[in-house]
This record gives structure tokens, sequence and C-alpha cells, in this order.
């Protein structure tokens, strides 16, 4: 293993790594949010279709594609935490959860506002639009579970554990549009293709997907220090940071 | 990797593995449900049942549909190009429903095999353009339902 994997495993080292980060992807994402919310709303050409309404797409989109990766990032990090017993991963996997839950509602929320004018319905009970409400019952699920266990170390391997079964649904919810007939039409970006829209279109929705990324690092390291903090509050290092941080 | 770390590893990977093999056959046993409408050839074929709210989708016919100028009945052919069901509904349609749209028809099946809808939904593709670029190439004869069409009645 190398040797960023075993720094990885201290609370101390993650705390400071994060800490230098963190202002970093602040001003990422402000300037990329900003940015690609000014392009979008004021400057990307109105469908031909659907016109004005077609750019919730600059929201729904990267919602979509950011609640599934925090999906996985929770999985993968819960596979770690079991495997390695790896006190930080399980407290990413704890963090992912609630962040995961909102940017899912959101998703699910601006879908529906889209659908409405759109296909002429809130809801449909389709297999892209069910898979990604399975998705949010998930997070519910882990955070549930999460709260209910107070052990630390054994509620992190049973959130793991139910995180890793979920993980089938994120295939589900990719290729629904693929393998069944959906009202919900197939996806905007694919990493293989070229997207099926002028670049004017998808240059902003990149800048967002990307923005969100950032924000959602940002959302995740302020947790995650939070977490770290307060688990590790009897070590030496915290107490002494405290004392440094108040005086 | 210490054994111990191996063993876990493996019991992870059969988690995830044993997960999708079990999902995976419950998607391949009800698939048939999961589909969100049936297409005009499966109606055609007869595996939609007939007085049961089903839904049907596919392309609206060009040059198929007919208004009533007294109430808001309409009448429109939806294909898949392979077959064509008829459907007859009475309401408000959605904004995108034109000749040559995708759309998705809720309703009944009489014994004519016409489809008696309550509920008419369009469907759009992931085909976003300006309106200056569908113009031309609405010209060209390349807008991606034009090129579908053209590519159905090839075959």
């Amino acid at each position: 293993m190398p040797r960023w994997f075993y720094q990885l495993a201290s609370p101390r080292w993650c705390y400071d790594i994060t800490g230098k980060l963190l202002p970093l992807f602040a001003w990422a994402a402000v300037l990329l949010l900003l940015g690609g919310t000014a392009w979008a709303l004021a400057f990307a050409p109105a469908d031909y279709q659907q016109g004005n309404s077609f750019r919730i797409i600059y929201i729904h989109v990267p919602s979509a594609i950011l609640a599934q990766s925090c999906y996985m990032l929770m999985a993968i990090a819960g596979a770690v935490g079991l495997i390695w017993k790896m006190k930080v991963a399980d407290m990413v996997a704890k963090c992912c959860a609630p962040i995961g839950a909102s940017i899912a509602v959101l998703a699910l929320a601006t879908g529906a506002i889209w659908g409405k004018p759109t296909w002429g319905a809130w809801w449909v009970w389709d297999a892209r639009l069910t898979s990604m409400l399975i998705l949010l019952f998930l997070y519910f699920g882990v955070m549930a579970l999460n709260s209910a266990i107070e052990n630390q170390t054994t509620a992190a391997q049973s959130t793991a554990v139910l995180s890793l079964v979920g993980l089938v649904n994120i295939p589900i919810i990719k290729y629904s549009v693929e393998w069944w007939n959906t009202l919900h039409q197939p996806a905007t970006f694919t990493l293989t293709e070229k997207p099926a829209m002028p670049v004017e279109m998808w240059m902003p929705l990149l800048i967002m997907v990307i923005g969100f990324y950032c924000f959602f690092a940002v959302a995740m390291m302020l947790r995650l220090r939070n977490e770290i903090v307060s688990r590790e509050r009897r070590s030496g290092w915290v107490r002494e940071l405290i004392q440094t941080q108040f005086r | 990797m210490t054994p111990k770390r191996k063993q876990r590893l493996y019991i992870v990977l059969s988690i995830v593995i044993g997960a999708a093999v079990a999902v995976g056959l419950v998607m391949y046993a009800l698939s048939q449900n999961i589909n969100l409408f049936y297409s005009p050839a499966d109606i055609a074929a007869g595996k939609a049942p007939v007085e049961t709210r089903i839904r049907a989708g596919g392309m609206v016919v060009d040059g198929s549909v007919k208004r009533d100028p007294e109430s808001l009945r309409v009448e429109f052919g939806l294909t898949d190009y392979v077959s064509t069901v008829n459907v007859v509904y009475d309401g408000i349609l959605p904004d995108l429903f034109r000749e040559g749209q995708g759309i998705v028809a809720q309703g009944e099946l009489n014994e004519a095999g016409q489809l008696i809808a309550v509920e008419v939904l369009a469907k759009h593709d992931e085909n976003y353009m300006p309106p200056e670029v569908a113009e031309a190439l609405e010209k060209a004869g390349k807008m991606p339902e034009q090129l579908r069409a053209q590519e159905a009645y090839a075959e």
C-alpha cells in the first residue's frame, strides 16, 4: 500500500490537509457556480422545443450526477472501513449520507418542476424516477441505521453493509433509460460520446457539474473536520488545537 | 494485504455480487412490468390487455392529428414505425405535443383496437438545441426525429 493511503488513516493528518484544501475548493465552488449560473441563465441559448424551461437542466443534471457519485463514495468508504478498519473511512461514509440525501432531494424536486411543463406530469412511476427515489430512501436508511446504533464501530459496520447492498441501485439508475421504456429521456452526458447538444449549451452544464463537485467537497470537508474533532476530542492534539484556537 | 484483510475483502465482494445477482434476477423476472409503456407493435401483436388501463408510447404520425372543432377531442395515430395505433383523447394536450413528437398515452384499448386515452404525456429526447439550429436542421431534413423516421422506413 502506498504511503498516502496510510496517512489518510490518520485523523490528524486528514484534519490538517482538509484545512489547507478547504479555501481552495470553496473559492472554486463559488466562482464556478456563480459563473456557470450566469452563463446558463443569461447567455446559453434556449431549447427549440422547450424554450426557457429547459434551463433547469443546469441544476437538475449536476445534482442527479452528484447524488449518485456521493453514494458511490459512501459505499467505497464503507468498504475500506470494513476491510482495513480505517476510522477516517468510517467518518467519510457517515458524512456522505446527509449531503447525498439533500442533493438527491434537489434532483427529484427539479426533475418534478421540469416534468410538469414538458411532459405534462409532476411524477411518473417510470424506471428512472423510481430508482432515483429508491436512492433517496437508501440515504435515509443509512442515516437512520447510523443514528440508531450507539456504538460507533458497530454503526459504521452495519451502515457500510447496507450501503454496499444498495450499490446495485447505481447501475440501475444509469441504465434504466436504456433497458426499459421510460418517459425520461436518455443520458445528457456520457463519458464516451459527445453530448447531443451544441457546445454553447453543454459548456455551462459542464461548469455547473464541476462546481457542484467542488461544493460537495467543501460540504464534505466541513462535516469531516467536525466529525474528526468530535471523535478525537480526548486525544492530545485536539486538546492542544482547542487551547490555541480559543485563547 | 494480511490474510485477515483479504478475507474481509472477499466478504465485501460477495455482498456486492450477491446483491447484484439477486436484484438482477428480480429485474429479469419483472422486466415486462418495469416498462412504462407498450409499443404499438406490442399492441398489434396482442401483448397488451384489452379494457385494462395501459400506457402506449410512440411517435405521433405526421398528418394524422384530427381535432374536433367543437370540443377538446383529438384523434391521432401513434407509431413505432412498425405498427400504428389510433388514439382518441378528450383533454388538454401538453405543450410539446405535435406531429412527429414522442408521447406516452394512458388509457384503455377498446374492441376496435383504439386507445381511449385519459392522459397524454409528451416525451422529449436528449437532443437539446437552439431554435436557429433546429430551423436549419429542419430545412435539411436532419432533425433527430426525421432521421429516425428515415432509418425506420429504410429497414
